[in-house]
């Protein structure tokens, strides 16, 4: 790739090495002071009852509403910045000439760091088409882009550790690759929008262009402030049901339909996730009420998944590029794909 | 007379960019023509694929995010 360096305006700014260290020392000041601070509020100031139905409601929403804002405000900016390093115009190159196997790998866990938005969905889709890469593994990076994402990575590691966060990693690229090699063998190329197949070839190709870091950083924090603004109503949608649910639903119930008792709670839960939609950060804070409840990993994970991977929105946003018919098998394999997860980690972690 | 592309389907940061090309060229003072490219096809013919894209007499300067307008105004006013 031949570099194209611009020259900069000239800007009157902070120091950038201060800021960034601001901004640092800030965080970490938040991040260690939320946890005291929260209960401080909820039991002292407001004077609620340790225990309690509503305490404990109240105690949840206002312990995770600022935890959830700061991780992913801090991650994302540090995931934003390093992903400025591999633009998907890169990661095409890498990606046209492998094979299905390796193509669909590489596609799922490029599909981690590259978020999921009707702006980026159809020219990405396109682009790929364009430059020859196979449809399976097109498929591969469509399904891992909303699953497994930075979002849900940082939250799942924030909330219950790495163990939970890598397990459901690995769970998602397992479905990604998979249902890639799925819909790859399936022939499903007359499906595709005729414009679509008319573009192949016909691409040029992109140059990179050199970023100083100071435009690296104030491109990775304006992202991120727009991404935390976007989620955020999700989130509190999320953590409110997330605090009910951990103040108030019975452990029994939640043992009765999703519990190890009950040979079909993964079907169950993934037929009520399928109409729901909602992106990992607004199903997260419910995931960790549902655990905390005592609902097996495997059945979680799947009622995470199906939330997350299936959604009408991004079907519709797809919908532009290929037909009905292929927007129905891909539905159905990521389907059974989450509930061979669900099963399959029901079976592993006991 | 410079021609300016501004390269993206109509999202929110297509949008941005567009504004700010617009600053940028006031605050150049040029005289300059801003098109915005919508189809696929003349997007991807510039081997695109993270919009929005800012091209200048037919050169890729920046893609895939929004500069400010004074750096496409420094850009506008180079050579």
């Amino acid at each position: 790739m031949t570099t194209l360096r611009l020259r900069a305006a000239r800007r009157i700014h902070p120091p950038l090495k201060l800021t960034v260290a601001v901004a640092v020392v800030a965080w970490l000041i938040a991040w260690f002071a939320e946890a005291p601070l929260s209960d401080w509020l909820t039991f002292s100031v407001l004077g609620l009852q340790r225990g309690s139905h509503f305490g404990e409601a109240v105690g949840f929403f206002l312990l995770d509403v600022p935890k959830v804002l700061l991780l992913l405000v801090g991650i994302i900016t540090v995931v934003t910045l390093i992903r400025g390093f591999f633009p998907p115009e890169k990661v095409r190159s890498a990606l046209a000439g492998r094979g299905n196997v390796a193509g669909s790998a590489a596609a799922a866990s490029f599909g981690i760091v590259t978020p999921f938005c009707s702006c980026s969905a159809v020219p990405l889709f396109i682009g790929f088409v364009e430059a020859g890469i196979p449809l399976g593994v097109t498929f591969a990076f469509l399904i891992s882009s909303p699953m497994v994402n930075e979002v849900a990575l940082v939250l799942l590691w924030g909330l219950f550790g790495p163990g939970i966060a890598l397990v459901y990693m690995a769970a998602g690229l397992t479905v990604a690759m998979i249902g890639g090699l799925v819909i790859g063998r399936l022939h499903m190329e007359r499906f595709v929008e005729d414009y679509v197949w008319a573009l192949q070839g016909k691409g040029g190709t992109a140059i990179e262009i050199h970023l100083s870091w100071e435009d690296r950083i104030h491109d990775a924090w304006a992202y991120t402030r727009d991404l935390v603004k976007r989620i955020t109503p999700y989130l509190l949608i999320g953590i409110s049901i997330g605090a009910l649910i951990h103040g108030y639903a019975p452990t029994d119930l939640v043992a009765a339909i999703g519990g190890r008792s009950n040979p079909f709670a993964v079907p169950i839960v993934v037929l009520i996730a399928l109409p729901l939609y909602s992106n990992a950060a607004g199903t997260i804070p419910i995931v960790q009420a549902l655990l905390g409840k005592g609902m097996p990993m495997g059945t979680t994970l799947a009622f995470m998944m199906a939330i997350t991977a299936i959604s009408l929105p991004e079907f519709i946003i797809l919908r532009r590029v290929i037909k009905w018919q292929l927007i129905a098998v891909f539905a159905t394999v990521v389907t059974i794909g989450v509930l061979f997860v669900g099963y399959l980690f029901n079976f592993l972690i006991a | 007379m410079k021609t300016i592309e501004v390269l993206g389907p109509g999202c929110a940061n297509c949008v941005r960019l567009e504004k700010n090309t617009r600053e940028a060229v006031a605050l150049a003072g040029i005289d300059a023509q801003i098109t915005k490219v919508t189809d696929y096809a003349q997007i991807m013919a510039y081997g695109i694929m993270s919009t929005p894209g800012l091209v200048i007499d037919g050169r890729v300067v920046s893609y895939g995010r929004v500069p400010s307008a004074g750096d496409i105004a420094a850009w506008l006013t180079e050579r």
